[in-house]
């Protein structure tokens, strides 16, 4: 953790990523209406909705692909997207819906992608990711011939190139057997532990978001339905697990008080 | 606004090369993209050297004007490739959907520009380098021979196919795949109206005017002026600059202004058709 990382974490009332009163509209489409929230430092929060929720959008905006209608979105004390270039080699993002390059190796894909970010020691770098995410041996293997598993280890070694601050995840174990799953799970915990990172996750996997996170935003149409701990959200939903308080929101069936069960 | 964003000028020599490798590990582990690179203009070069050597033995003008339609050829070469180049390599991040990863880092929209000319100029040097041997080997006609005026018409095109080059890029950034199309057949637009092959008088009247505002134009006329005449036209290559540096300047303004839209349009995450 570098000195400054350290130092903003302790501060108070500090977060590395704000949003206020976000609003995004296509022509006639309103893909997030109004949404706010912040990140404690160091914490894992997962962004839960439905397909067309705002998810992407949202993670769009965060990341200066999209330029917001309206409000404010504050990453690591830079305003996105007009101060972007401040802060965009401390922050970084993985998801199934974006490639890489399939014809290079994984080292060529990490090598260009650590130039990028300005990795300095870039070979000890790739090293290293080599043998924390088990790539040590595909290294030198184009990245197309992968298997989906793979890929996604490498997806994330190129998410965690740069030592992020702030990761954000789009659904980081789609398509993965529950092994590999659980493994990559395992690794973000242990990336945002040692590294005090904060780390954003859209996902629909509800078991993926309460064995990581330690806050979920549920969204629904462009906007932030619920927005607490898991063990709120369940105590409040009176349900058992997350699956059941997600299709609770999706389907509008609102809170369940034991009066009503 | 995106294209004005805090410290979108802060220019990277280091990232530049990191684009730059990228193509260059790509052009390396392909070789049907190295094939097609020289392909085209062999066949292209071949075809038109055999037409103008059976011109020149039944006709006494072209016999003088050796080298003209080979000269065209290699010519229009530097400035069809020269864009393609351009972006083809920048559709290949859309291709492999990699655009988001770029746009997320911190390259810089002028660093990108910046190696996609670089790596058009590499691959118009594996591409046109060897055919230019060819063309001296088969009809004895030596592009190096033009010397200076080369240089001149080189840049000239150069700048024509970034100017168009760039600005295809951000049609196809705000777009996405569906207008892939133009990178491929944008250019053909200029082969009649830049006269590659004739002089500019052999267009009607009316066309003319629009011919003369095309920098390429200046270049093919200078070139029949340089072969037929043996008179190196300055004057021409002169205004194709003059012209050139608007092309290219509003070519990049137009780029940043559809890469600004793109980010409106949330363009930037759906890359596909």
């Amino acid at each position: 953790m570098t000195a400054a990382r350290a130092t903003s974490a302790r501060m108070p009332g500090y977060s590395p990523l704000a949003v206020e009163r976000l609003v995004k509209i296509y022509d006639t489409t309103t893909a997030v209406d109004g949404i706010s929230f912040a990140l404690a430092p160091s914490s894992i929060t997962g962004l839960l909705g439905g397909n067309g929720a705002g998810k992407t959008t949202t993670i769009a905006m965060i990341l200066g692909l999209t330029t917001p209608t309206s409000g404010r979105v504050t990453v690591l004390g830079a305003q996105m997207p007009q101060q972007r270039y401040r802060v965009l080699q401390r922050m970084n993002f993985e998801s199934p819906y974006v490639g890489l390059p399939r014809r290079l190796t994984i080292r060529q894909n990490l090598t260009v992608f650590g130039m990028l970010y300005g990795v300095p020691d870039l070979a000890e770098r790739i090293k290293q990711l080599g043998e924390e995410l088990d790539l040590t041996d595909l290294l030198d293997r184009q990245t197309g011939s992968l298997s989906d598993g793979q890929k996604t280890r490498v997806a994330l070694a190129k998410s965690l190139i740069n030592e992020p601050e702030l990761l954000l995840l789009d659904e980081p174990t789609a398509s993965l057997d529950p092994d590999t799953a659980d493994w990559v799970r395992a690794h973000i915990e242990s990336y945002r532990r040692e590294r005090n990172a904060t780390v954003l996750i859209a996902s629909h996997n509800m078991t993926e978001v309460e064995r990581l996170c330690q806050r979920v935003i549920i969204m629904k149409r462009g906007r932030i339905e619920d927005d607490d701990t898991p063990a709120k959200l369940l105590a409040r939903y009176g349900r058992r697990t997350l699956e059941e308080v997600f299709l609770d929101v999706a389907r509008g069936r609102g809170i369940q008080t034991e009066a009503a069960q | 606004m995106s294209a004005h964003a805090e410290g979108a000028l802060v220019y990277s020599p280091r990232r530049v090369a990191a684009m730059m490798l990228r193509y260059w590990y790509l052009l390396r582990s392909s070789w049907p993209r190295l094939i097609e690179l020289v392909y085209w203009p062999t066949v292209q070069m071949v075809t038109w050297g055999f037409l103008q050597y059976y011109i020149g033995q039944n006709a006494g003008f072209f016999a003088r004007a050796g080298g003209t339609f080979i000269g065209a050829v290699l010519l229009w070469d530097i400035l069809f490739r020269g864009q393609l180049g351009f972006s083809i390599s920048f559709m290949e991040e859309m291709w492999a959907r990699n655009i988001g990863n770029l746009m997320m880092s911190p390259l810089r929209p002028f660093e990108f520009v910046t190696a996609l000319m670089v790596m058009s100029l590499v691959r118009l040097a594996i591409g046109v380098i060897p055919v230019t041997v060819l063309a001296v080997a088969f009809f004895g006609f030596n592009l190096y021979g033009l010397g200076f005026a080369l240089v001149a018409f080189f840049l000239n095109l150069m700048l024509t196919s970034w100017a168009v080059g760039v600005f295809v890029t951000g049609l196809v950034l705000r777009n996405g795949l569906g207008a892939e199309n133009l990178a491929w057949s944008i250019m053909f637009l200029f082969m009649p109206l830049t006269c590659v092959y004739y002089p500019v008088a052999t267009l009607p009247a009316w066309l003319q005017p629009v011919a003369w505002v095309l920098p390429p134009t200046y270049v093919f006329e200078g070139m029949r002026a340089l072969l037929i005449e043996h008179v190196f036209r300055a004057d021409l290559m002169l205004d194709a600059l003059a012209i050139n540096a608007v092309l290219f300047t509003g070519g990049v303004i137009a780029f940043l202004a559809l890469l600004q839209s793109a980010r409106r349009h949330g363009s930037l995450m759906q890359t596909g058709e």
